[in-house]
């Protein structure tokens, strides 16, 4: 299963303007949907043709800088019997973190969807139990936003002084 | 064969006291201090690294039972010694804190390694800078990860602590102020 072959497929399924921001990279094809069509593009791919049945990953990411779409959700998808993966992508607006949740289709994306929610805010309607997975339960933001510092802010020792800054 | 004179067991040199013929008088204080300085039962508490280095502590090539901790306390409520070896994330905090409180006095802690004594290289949201900012430290141990001979050092440093802490210590207001500071009973 060639990734042209994927592409034409979703295209001739879906239409031309669905999919943005094509690209290949070591092989491994990358589309970016919006998040009305996620559901009905995740189950085409699961259920149809394509047999994309195994969802490997998925994970939040922020970019700050680009307007009304800071908050994205990569999901990792793979084809077993072909051994073919697939990437697919989705931003939006940092005010309306909302994604459909996957977790009908595929039970492993309960916590992974717990995870972005933990670390970037990004809530799924629907989900079972989104609460936080990995940090403490009364954390009061979403440390993986990069307006948030990395460092742990209460440490006294550590002036800009010692590092020339 | 060659005689041999030098005893080949170590013993323990007996406290400052009135020796006389058929008695030995000194303080109850410094009896009871020798012997926890030499039965201190610790309760290690291992998350990372040094915890491995811990391990070849423990085991025979540097042997922490010749100080007498041959027994790791694996409940808090019979150890006297708490180690905290590795990184402490601060999901793991009220659990460190819980471990010392369930611990009878007197209770002593060490630290073992840059991360918990200070986060070490962690300087990060998730983890906690230092143990010391929920529990008492007695003896801090730096290191990434120290040698076990570092380890060794520092339980003997607790071993003077113990040797030479007053009976009353436990029961002073600075002790109670201490831990209330920490928040603790």
């Amino acid at each position: 299963m060639t990734n042209d072959h994927i592409l034409s497929t979703l295209r001739a399924r879906f239409g031309e303007a669905t999919f943005t921001d094509v690209e290949e990279q070591f092989g491994l094809l990358s589309v970016t949907i919006e998040r009305e069509q996620l559901i009905e593009v995740m189950h085409f791919l699961k259920e149809g043709e394509l047999g994309f049945t195994f969802l490997t990953t998925m994970c939040g990411i922020n970019y700050p800088n680009n307007l009304n779409r800071e908050l994205g959700m990569i999901y990792h998808l793979h084809n077993l019997p072909t051994n073919t993966r697939l990437r697919v992508k989705t931003f939006f607006p940092v005010l309306d973190p909302v994604v459909p949740t996957l977790t009908p289709l595929w039970a492993t994306a309960n916590w992974m969807e717990r995870e972005a929610y933990d670390f970037f805010g990004i809530t799924f309607p629907g989900h079972p139990n989104l609460i936080r997975i990995l940090n403490v339960e009364d954390m009061d933001y979403f440390p993986m936003r990069r307006q948030y510092p990395l460092e742990d802010q209460t440490r006294e020792d550590k002036t800009d002084s010692f590092f020339g800054r | 064969m060659a005689e041999t004179t030098a005893s080949p067991i170590t013993m323990v040199d007996a406290p400052d006291g009135l020796e006389g013929q058929g008695f030995f008088a000194t303080s109850l204080e410094k009896v009871i201090g020798l012997a926890r300085s030499y039965s201190l039962w610790p309760l290690p508490f291992a998350t990372s690294c040094c915890g491995i280095e811990f391990m070849a502590t423990m085991g025979s090539h540097y042997d922490i039972s010749r100080f007498g901790s041959e027994r790791p306390s694996f409940s808090p409520r019979q150890a006297d010694l708490l180690m905290v070896m590795g990184t402490i994330a601060k999901k793991m905090a009220p659990i460190v804190k819980q471990v010392y409180e369930q611990m009878a006095e007197p209770r002593w802690v060490l630290s073992m390694g840059a991360c918990a004594c200070s986060g070490g290289i962690f300087d990060s949201y998730s983890v906690l800078q230092g143990i010391d900012r929920i529990i008492p430290v007695d003896v801090y141990v730096p290191g990434c990860p120290p040698r076990p001979e570092q380890v060794l050092d520092g339980l003997m440093q607790v071993q003077e602590l113990a040797r030479n802490e007053s009976l009353r210590r436990r029961n002073s207001p600075e002790y109670q102020a201490l831990l209330a500071s920490y928040n603790i009973k």
